[in-house]
């Protein structure tokens, strides 16, 4: 039987100072189901994201990962789920091939040769492995952000503006992704894009 | 699960090899640290050289030039992930016990690289007796992981500030104060032919600095890191 995940969020709640950026937000979503985050400028999307990856605290509120029933743990989480966003930068000095090693083998997975080729090839980056990343056009950096995000097979997508400085090609390819993705794992999107919302199965506006 | 000490191992090596390449390729913290480190002690070498100095100001004069080189060099493993923007995906992707282990070994290796090179030259331009060299040596090792033990943590808590670098200095200085009067007083007796005998306490102290730094930048890193 498949892993069951899920992603439970209650009465999350986030202020800066005295600017509350949301509160009471709660949604639920298992195995199968996908939310897009809509709102406009500064209503909280990103701030949503980086609360459900821990690497904000809330002002109130939970976000938790479980794995067939089980709490995910902070180093857990690192191995199941997977974040891409334009401004995830990776280091423009390394190569395609030095980074996807590099980040793979400090969040603890060992990784081949030949699964950093097939990740590559999946995103359109077949042969430049070996070009440092610092050469790349901001669409080609994000495509390597998703060879990135796969390569985990992770359980729990987070996106932010997935489709952001990408071409038709880049666009479709990430809606593939995301459409292979949808079916056996959890997907949150967090965009004001329709073709992006339309990917998802439900909704959840930020005012 | 909690991370496995060779899991943990591992995973320091990783970030120690990827800042280990990307120093080699641009160069800038070694070239920073050897700049003013030798700048500096050149300057020192010859116009105080060969007067006569006491063992007291020839070490007191050994250990600014380090400190200050270790200033100049050592908060940039962090300041670069911040300024180019990859912090965010190291902080998702390592574990912060890993992620301070590999940045105090990068700023270990840098440091003791400076030391190798500039050591000599202190002995050679300097009236210090090159028969203490021996008797320096532990207090030099000593000194490079009690440096980099304290800076390595003050580099993280300041690579997300402005001024980076005067912050870094006046965050260093109160916590580095009690590594350098022990340096220097040990590096006094060891010049001044005492042996390493004579200067067992500070050594004493110098082993404890290194371990409390340690472990407690093991301890607060996280809380530093994430948020």
């Amino acid at each position: 039987m498949p892993d069951m995940f899920r992603l439970a969020v209650k009465d999350l709640a986030r202020r800066f100072g005295p600017r509350e950026v949301f509160s009471r937000i709660s949604f639920e979503l298992s195995t199968g189901q996908s939310l897009a985050v809509t709102g406009p400028n500064g209503s909280g999307k990103t701030t949503l994201l980086m609360i459900l990856l821990g690497l904000l605290r809330p002002t109130d509120g939970s976000a938790e990962f479980f794995v067939d029933g089980a709490r995910l743990s902070e180093s857990n989480l690192r191995a199941r789920v997977a974040f891409v966003a334009p401004y995830l930068n990776l280091y423009d000095q390394l190569t395609a091939e030095e980074n996807l090693k590099f980040l793979t083998s400090v969040a603890g997975d060992a990784i081949t040769g030949k699964a950093i080729d097939n990740s590559l090839a999946r995103v359109g980056l077949q042969g430049r492995g070996h070009d440092r990343v610092g050469e790349y056009s901001s669409g080609m950096k994000q495509r390597l952000k998703y060879a990135l995000a796969l390569l985990g097979n992770p359980d729990f997508l987070l996106l932010d503006e997935p489709t952001s400085g990408m071409d038709d090609d880049g666009k479709r390819l990430v809606s593939e992704i995301i459409e292979e993705h949808r079916d056996h794992s959890v997907v949150v999107i967090a965009t004001n894009e329709e073709q992006e919302r339309s990917l998802a199965h439900e909704q959840c506006r930020l005012d | 699960m909690p991370t496995s000490n060779a899991g943990l191992i591992s995973k320091a090596a990783a970030v120690y090899a990827k800042d280990f390449r990307l120093e080699l390729r641009s160069r800038y913290s070694l070239n920073a640290i050897l700049m003013f480190a030798v700048t500096t002690l050149a300057v020192v070498s010859f116009s105080l050289g060969q007067s006569g100095l006491s063992p007291k100001l020839l070490s007191a004069l050994f250990w600014i030039v380090l400190f200050f080189s270790a200033m100049s060099g050592l908060a940039h493993v962090f300041i670069r992930e911040e300024e180019t923007g990859t912090a965010l995906i190291l902080r998702l992707k390592a574990d912060p016990d890993a992620v301070y282990l590999g940045k105090l070994l990068i700023n270990f290796s840098l440091l003791s690289v400076m030391t190798v090179v500039i050591t000599p030259i202190f002995f050679i331009f300097t009236d210090a007796g090159g028969q203490y060299v021996l008797p320096f040596v532990p207090i030099l090792i000593l000194g490079v992981v009690g440096l980099c033990s304290a800076t390595t943590l003050v580099a993280a808590i300041i690579a997300r500030a402005s001024m980076k670098t005067a912050l870094f200095a006046a965050l260093s200085f109160p916590i580095l104060m009690p590594l350098l009067l022990a340096l220097v007083s040990a590096s006094e007796k060891a010049l001044g032919g005492q042996g390493l005998s004579a200067c067992w306490s500070e050594l004493q102290a110098l082993v404890a600095y290194a371990v409390v730094m340690i472990t407690g930048s093991l301890m607060l890193f996280k809380f530093v890191w994430q948020e």
